[in-house]
C-alpha cells in the first residue's frame, strides 16, 4: 500500500472499521425485523416495513439531519446516550451509525425474501417433533437462510462502504475521526492537485466493492447447496 | 391409551361440530375433501385453534376451551407424519431422524433408532439428504422421524396421497406394521377407501364436518349411508386366508365356508388378509350364473336392500365368505325382485380385486 498517502490509507481504514461494525451490529437487528415482517401478523406492520425502507428513499442529507436532530449532542438521544458517555456526534461511531441505518432496508429486503422462501411447514414439521419455535428458528430457519443472511450482510457492507450523505450531514467530514473514504474522495476533489490522491481512493472502493460481491456470490453459492443438500 | 375428541368450528361453508373416541391401532378419518379431516388433526395438533372443544389423550388434556388450557404443539408429545414428509433439507436422514430425540423426556418409553431403521428399511439411507430420496423412501424417513420422537400419538394426514399407486404399495406395509407393533392411538386422515379397508382398526366417516358413522371397517364401509363419504367407498370387508398359489397365475383364499380367486398376491400360504370387495365390482343374479368368465361366484341370501336417492341401491347379500355388498340400480332390484331373505348369487371378478385393496396381517 506504498503508492497510498497516509491520509488516504486512513480514511480506508476508517471507512473498513465503520462498515464492519455497522453490519455486524445491525446483522441480530436486522434478522429479527425481515423475519417479523415475514412471519408475523401485527399491528403497525406496514408502518414498521415503512420505517425500515424510509432511508431507501428519503434524501440521504435529510436522513443525515433527522440523526443529527435526534443523537446529536442536543437532540434527545445523544442526550440520553451522553449520560452513559455515549457520545456519536462527529465520531467513528456516529458514521457507523449513519451507515448501518442507509444499509439496513438492503439487509432487511434480502433476508426477508430469503425468510419467505422457507416453507413455513417446516417449521410446523419442527414444532410436532417437539421444537420450540426459538429452537426451530436455531436448527431450521437460520440454516435455510443461511445465504440470504450473507447476501444481505454484504450488500449491507458495501453499501456502508459507499455512503456518503447522511454521513457528511451528522458527523460532517473530520479527517481521522469520520472522513470515510467517499468523504475523503470529496474532500481531495475540493483542494487543487488533489486528484490523483481522489483517484487512488477511487480505484480502492472499486477493488473493495468488487471483492464484496464476488465473495458474497461465492460464499452464498456454497452455502445454499450445502443447504439444499446436493 | 386413546384420543379423545370434540371440536366445534366455523369454517367457511362448513360447520364442523363433532365428537369421537380413538382406541389404540389406527382410527381413520375418512371422507371428501372439504369434509373437515385436516381440520379435525390440525386442531389435535395444535396447528389450529378451534372455537371450542376439548382433545384429550386418556387423561392428559391437550386442550379444552371449557377451561381455558391449551398446550403448544411442541408439547403435545406427537408424531405427526405430513403428506409431503416434510424432512429438513439441510439434514442428513440421520439427523433428520435424531429431530425429535432432543426432546423427548429423559426416560420416555421410546423405540431404539437401530429397531426403527432396521423396521423401515432405511439403513442405506442414513447418511443421505432428503433431496437424494425418492418419494417413498423420504415417506419411511419421516415415519422414523415421528416414531423417534417417542409420541404418545401418531397423527398422520394422508400420508400416501403423494405418492403413485407402487410407492404406495410398498408404504402401506410400514403403516401396518406400524399399526400392530406400537401401543400408542394413530389417527390417520385419507380419502382412498383400500386404505381405510386394510389399515383401519376403526373409521370415523366425515361428512360436511359431521361424524356420518363411527365403527370397525367393515362395519363402516359397508353401509350404505357412507355412500356420501364416497360411492366407491362401499364394499364389504372380508377376513380371508392364503389357501394356495396357483401355476396360472391366480391366488386361492379361503373366505369363511367359501372360495375366492384373484390374481397373484405375494402373501405366504396360511397368511391372514383382509380384502375389499368394492360394491360397484359386484353383480348380483337370481339364478345360478352359467358361462361366465367371472372365477368368483358366490351364493347367499338378501339380506338388506338400501335406496338412496339416486338410481342406485345397495344389496347386502349374506354368503359363506361373508356378507358381500352389490350396488346395482332400483330398476334391476325390481326386475330381478330381490327382497329379504330371497336367495342369490353375487358376482364377483377376479381382475377387479386389486392388490391395494388386499391388507397384509390382521390386526387382533
Amino acid at each position: 500500500m506504498g503508492w497510498l498517502g497516509p491520509a488516504e490509507l486512513e480514511a480506508l481504514r476508517l471507512s473498513l472499521r465503520v462498515s464492519i461494525w455497522a453490519t455486524l451490529v445491525s446483522l441480530p437487528l436486522g434478522i429479527f425485523v425481515a423475519y417479523a415482517l415475514a412471519r408475523w401478523r401485527f399491528p403497525g406492520r406496514q408502518l414498521l416495513n415503512g420505517l425500515v425502507h424510509l432511508p431507501l428513499i428519503l434524501p440521504p442529507v435529510v436522513t443525515g439531519y433527522l440523526l443529527l436532530l435526534t443523537f446529536g449532542i442536543q437532540g434527545p438521544l445523544g442526550r440520553f446516550l451522553a449520560e452513559f458517555g455515549i457520545v456519536v456526534a462527529f465520531r467513528w461511531t456516529g458514521a457507523a451509525l449513519a451507515a448501518g441505518i442507509m444499509a439496513f432496508p438492503l439487509m432487511v429486503r434480502a433476508i426477508r425474501l430469503s425468510i419467505e422462501a422457507v416453507d413455513p411447514k417446516l417449521e410446523q414439521a419442527g414444532a410436532t417433533l417437539g421444537a420450540s419455535r426459538m429452537f426451530v428458528f436455531a436448527t431450521v430457519t437460520l440454516p435455510l437462510i443461511l445465504p440470504g443472511i450473507i447476501a444481505g450482510a454484504i450488500l449491507a457492507f458495501a453499501k456502508a462502504m459507499g455512503e456518503f450523505g447522511a454521513t457528511i450531514t451528522f458527523v460532517s467530514n473530520i479527517p481521522g475521526q469520520t472522513q470515510t473514504l467517499p468523504s475523503a474522495v470529496y474532500s481531495f476533489l475540493q483542494v487543487p492537485g488533489g486528484e490523483p490522491a481522489a483517484l487512488r481512493l477511487v480505484i480502492i472502493s472499486v477493488i473493495v466493492a468488487m471483492t464484496a460481491l464476488l465473495l458474497s456470490e461465492y460464499v452464498g453459492r456454497r452455502v445454499a447447496r450445502r443447504v439444499a443438500g446436493t | 391409551m386413546s384420543l379423545s375428541v370434540r371440536l366445534q368450528q366455523q369454517l367457511p361453508g362448513i360447520a364442523l361440530d363433532l365428537e369421537f373416541e380413538a382406541p389404540p391401532g389406527v382410527t381413520v378419518l375418512f371422507g371428501r375433501s372439504g369434509a373437515g379431516k385436516t381440520t379435525v388433526i390440525n386442531a389435535v395438533a395444535g396447528l389450529l385453534r378451534p372455537q371450542a372443544g376439548r382433545v384429550a389423550v386418556d387423561d392428559w388434556v391437550l386442550f379444552d376451551t371449557d377451561q381455558g388450557s391449551w398446550l403448544p404443539t411442541h408439547r403435545r408429545r406427537l408424531g405427526y407424519i405430513f403428506q409431503e414428509g416434510r424432512l429438513f433439507p439441510h439434514l442428513s436422514v440421520r439427523q433428520n431422524l435424531a429431530y425429535g430425540r432432543w426432546f423427548a423426556p429423559r426416560g420416555a418409553q421410546r423405540e431404539s433408532q437401530d429397531r426403527v431403521v432396521e423396521m423401515l428399511g432405511i439403513g442405506h439411507l442414513l447418511n443421505r439428504r432428503p433431496a437424494m430420496l425418492s418419494g417413498g423412501e423420504k415417506q419411511r424417513v419421516a415415519i422414523g422421524r415421528a416414531l423417534l420422537a417417542a409420541p404418545r400419538l401418531i397423527l398422520a394426514d394422508e400420508p400416501l396421497a403423494a405418492l403413485d399407486e407402487a410407492r404406495k404399495a410398498e408404504i402401506l406395509p410400514y403403516f401396518e406394521r406400524l399399526r400392530d407393533e406400537v401401543s400408542v392411538p394413530i389417527l390417520y386422515v385419507t380419502h382412498s377407501a383400500a386404505e381405510v379397508a386394510r389399515l383401519a382398526t376403526s373409521v370415523v366417516a366425515l361428512q360436511d364436518g359431521k361424524v356420518l358413522r363411527h365403527g370397525p371397517a367393515s362395519d363402516v364401509l359397508a353401509d350404505p349411508s357412507v355412500a356420501p363419504a364416497g360411492v366407491r367407498a362401499v364394499g364389504a370387508v372380508l377376513q380371508v386366508q392364503v389357501a394356495q398359489h396357483h401355476a396360472d397365475g391366480l391366488t386361492e383364499l379361503r373366505a369363511g365356508d367359501a372360495r375366492l380367486f384373484l390374481p397373484r398376491i405375494p402373501h405366504q400360504v396360511g397368511e391372514h388378509l383382509r380384502i375389499r370387495i368394492p360394491a360397484q365390482e359386484v353383480i348380483l343374479s337370481n339364478k345360478p350364473p352359467e358361462g361366465l368368465s367371472a372365477l368368483n361366484i358366490l351364493s347367499g341370501t338378501v339380506e338388506a336392500v338400501r335406496a338412496g336417492e339416486g338410481p342406485g341401491a345397495i344389496v347386502s347379500v349374506k354368503t359363506p365368505a361373508g356378507v358381500v355388498l352389490a350396488r346395482v340400480t332400483r330398476r334391476s332390484v325390481e326386475a330381478l325382485g330381490l327382497e329379504l331373505g330371497q336367495p342369490c348369487h353375487a358376482v364377483i371378478k377376479t381382475v377387479a380385486l386389486a392388490p391395494q385393496d388386499v391388507g397384509g396381517r390382521v390386526a387382533t
